[in-house]
């Protein structure tokens, strides 16, 4: 009786189908739920390992709802790569259609907030930008920028840096109904969250494609012109968010 | 805006991002490799042999999702969705709070 | 310039501990008698950020093994190159004394199981283990060590033993060998076999290195004993005894303790480590 590895993975995901046949215990007789260990071993690494990854999702579930969630979407999700500390990337998707959780709206995003403090984390060391070479009226304009390889843009729809710091940070008030966009930026190991004022992202997008300082400043007031190139520009810095035009792009 | 408008928001941004910037920690990474970790995520131990995770048949459409209610999103309250059926958490009409 | 730093040279015959980065700040100011440690290769192959920092930092002081979870050398089908790839880039970056991996499989198609899942002992398997340990070294450049499973069932359509296929596949590769006392004892008592004379028939001139570590008592549906691996306790007495016993057959020999679960406080490692020192001193 040869056991395919097949008809092994398929019983290992799905506890309705038997335990595959030519499978023995320790005096010859069928494995019976010693093939559970396996079962186990799979549903709960992967369960740990989303709820690891998923902090804000989790929080927001609550443990045992984040333990359900996580044994339905390990099993129509397994994993497509050896890494597991990027598992999870199908999460926002299918929080979106997923009948039982469709109706909190801002789930899908929570799960992106998550994700992305997790690519942060794992990405490329970068020197910051040299805010120097912005010095002198031509020359700054000319300049031109990065986002470094740890920072990540998120738009939302919801007020997410609200909902994260709610979960988050002590004492913190509830969510306004409002849009946000968050910046995660790494400045030396751990990533950090920062809201967005209305503009950034779009300014921090086109620095990113290749306009320099001035072109993007200009694209961006064009359709905004409330649009505040300080703050901006002094959350960019302060958080490192940016770094040399000549960097490798992730 | 005027070219030279621009290049004075510019240096004025340069110039309020650099007094910022003082407050920032130029730590030597050395150091700051001290401090917390995400624990790995691949290891090479099983799980504890007494849970029946593997073996427990799931029911998403069965009312066991109202242990949601555990969770922090129950404290979580946004605006009615577009039918007007007012429920907790749900923000679909909302759109970018941006000027047009 | 001669490098003399330790990643250039062989593991210590000495203990090691797994490393877990909550343990960073204890291991690098009172490490006790550990002088390696081994990381899993996977939760290294992010970009960079602090993970990177932290090996390079702990590079300093400590010889460094890396030990693969997700290459699925025992896998029915072709290696994935690109994790392989991944592993390259890994090996070069970090130079470890030593790379070891797994006999069992984890990928199957696309998905990866996330389990050391186990194989049948057959002359097609044999064949596609040996022909992947030959691909990795060959990518590599340098030996790989194979680490003997923990099982809780057997194939009916082994016609091998474990220790017979673990020789075969040195002859054929000549590959290294890490031997999991643990693993041994653990797969005895679910199999019903003499954990010592698994070790008097294992190709012991081949072990590179050594791994004790904790495990869960259960039973399986006949009632029958079922030991489960999960890294989670302390080392208990009859492993420590087979190590014992294992030493004085091979000699000394690297010796890693694992704790993968429930991980205790640095000083309760650092207990474990020197227990294993002892085990170390009569042979040294």
């Amino acid at each position: 009786m040869t056991v395919s590895q097949s008809s092994f993975r398929e019983a290992l995901l799905d506890a309705e189908r038997p335990v595959p046949a030519g499978l023995n215990n320790a005096v010859g007789g069928p494995a019976g739920a010693r093939f559970s260990v396996y079962r186990n071993n799979v549903i709960v690494s992967l369960s740990e390992a989303l709820a690891t990854a998923f902090p804000l999702v989790r929080k927001l579930l609550g443990t045992e709802a984040f333990a359900q969630l996580a044994g339905v979407f390990v099993r129509a999700h397994p994993p497509d790569s050896p890494l597991i500390m990027f598992y999870g990337e199908a999460l926002p998707d299918f929080l979106r259609d997923f009948e039982p959780l469709k109706h909190i709206g801002y789930l899908p995003d929570c799960a992106r907030l998550d994700l992305a403090f997790r690519q942060s984390y794992h990405a490329a060391d970068a020197p910051p930008f040299d805010p120097s070479v912005l010095q002198g009226e031509d020359a700054g304009q000319m300049a031109r920028a990065r986002l470094a390889p740890a920072t990540r843009l998120l738009r939302s729809k919801w007020p997410l840096h609200d909902i994260w710091r709610l979960n988050m940070v002590p004492d913190a008030p509830k969510p306004r109904a409002i849009a946000q966009d968050i910046m995660i930026t790494r400045p030396e190991f751990d990533p950090q969250p920062t809201l967005l004022p209305p503009g950034s992202i779009d300014w921090l997008e086109r620095l990113h494609a290749g306009a320099t300082f001035g072109e993007a400043t200009d694209m961006v007031l064009s359709s905004n012109p409330t649009f505040d190139l300080t703050e901006t520009l002094t959350l960019a810095l302060t958080t490192h968010a940016l770094t040399d035009y000549t960097t490798k792009e992730r | 805006m005027s070219n030279t408008m621009k290049s004075v928001a510019l240096a004025s941004a340069v110039a309020a991002a650099f007094a910022a910037q003082t407050t920032t920690v130029e730590a030597a990474a050395k150091e700051k490799c001290y401090g917390v970790s995400l624990a790995g995520a691949n290891d090479c131990a099983a799980g504890p042999g007494t849970t029946c995770a593997g073996t427990s048949t799931v029911d998403y459409q069965g009312n066991a999702w109202t242990l949601v209610d555990k969770g922090t999103c129950a404290e979580i309250e946004l605006p009615a969705t577009a039918d007007g059926t007012p429920r907790q958490g749900s923000l679909e009409e909302l759109d970018r709070d941006l000027p047009a | 310039m001669l490098d003399t730093s330790p990643q250039n040279d062989r593991l210590p015959s000495a203990p090691g501990v797994g490393y877990k980065p909550q343990h960073f700040n204890d291991l690098m100011q009172t490490p006790g008698p550990v002088s390696w440690i081994e990381v899993h290769a996977e939760n290294y192959m992010g970009e960079g950020g602090r993970p990177h920092a932290q090996l390079r930092a702990l590079q300093e002081r400590f010889a460094l093994s890396v030990h693969g979870v997700g290459l699925s050398i025992g896998g029915q089908e072709p290696l994935d190159t690109e994790h392989l790839d991944r592993l390259h880039i890994l090996i070069e970056r970090t130079s470890p004394a030593s790379f070891s991996e797994h006999l069992a499989w984890s990928t199957h198609g696309a998905e990866f199981m996330n389990d050391l899942l186990p194989l049948p002992y057959t002359d097609t398997t044999l064949d596609h283990v040996a022909s992947h340990i030959t691909q990795v070294q060959d990518k590599l450049g340098r030996q790989m060590l194979l680490e003997n499973p923990s099982s809780y069932l057997a194939f009916e359509e082994s016609t091998w033993s474990e220790t017979d296929f673990l020789s075969e596949l040195v002859k054929r590769t000549g590959c290294g060998l890490l031997l999991d006392v643990n693993n041994v004892f653990i797969s005895a008592t679910n199999l019903g076999y003499s954990p010592q004379s698994y070790v008097d028939a294992y190709p012991l001139h081949a072990v590179g290195e050594i791994h004790v570590g904790g495990h869960d008592e259960d039973s399986d549906d006949q009632g029958a004993p079922l030991l489960i691996d999960s890294h989670g306790k302390p080392v208990v007495d009859p492993v420590w005894a087979l190590l014992d016993y294992t030493l004085r057959k091979t000699g000394s020999r690297p010796v890693l303790v694992e704790w993968d679960n429930d991980v205790p406080d640095w000083p309760v490692l650092r207990a474990e480590a020197e227990r294993a020192a002892k085990a170390l001193q009569p042979v040294q």
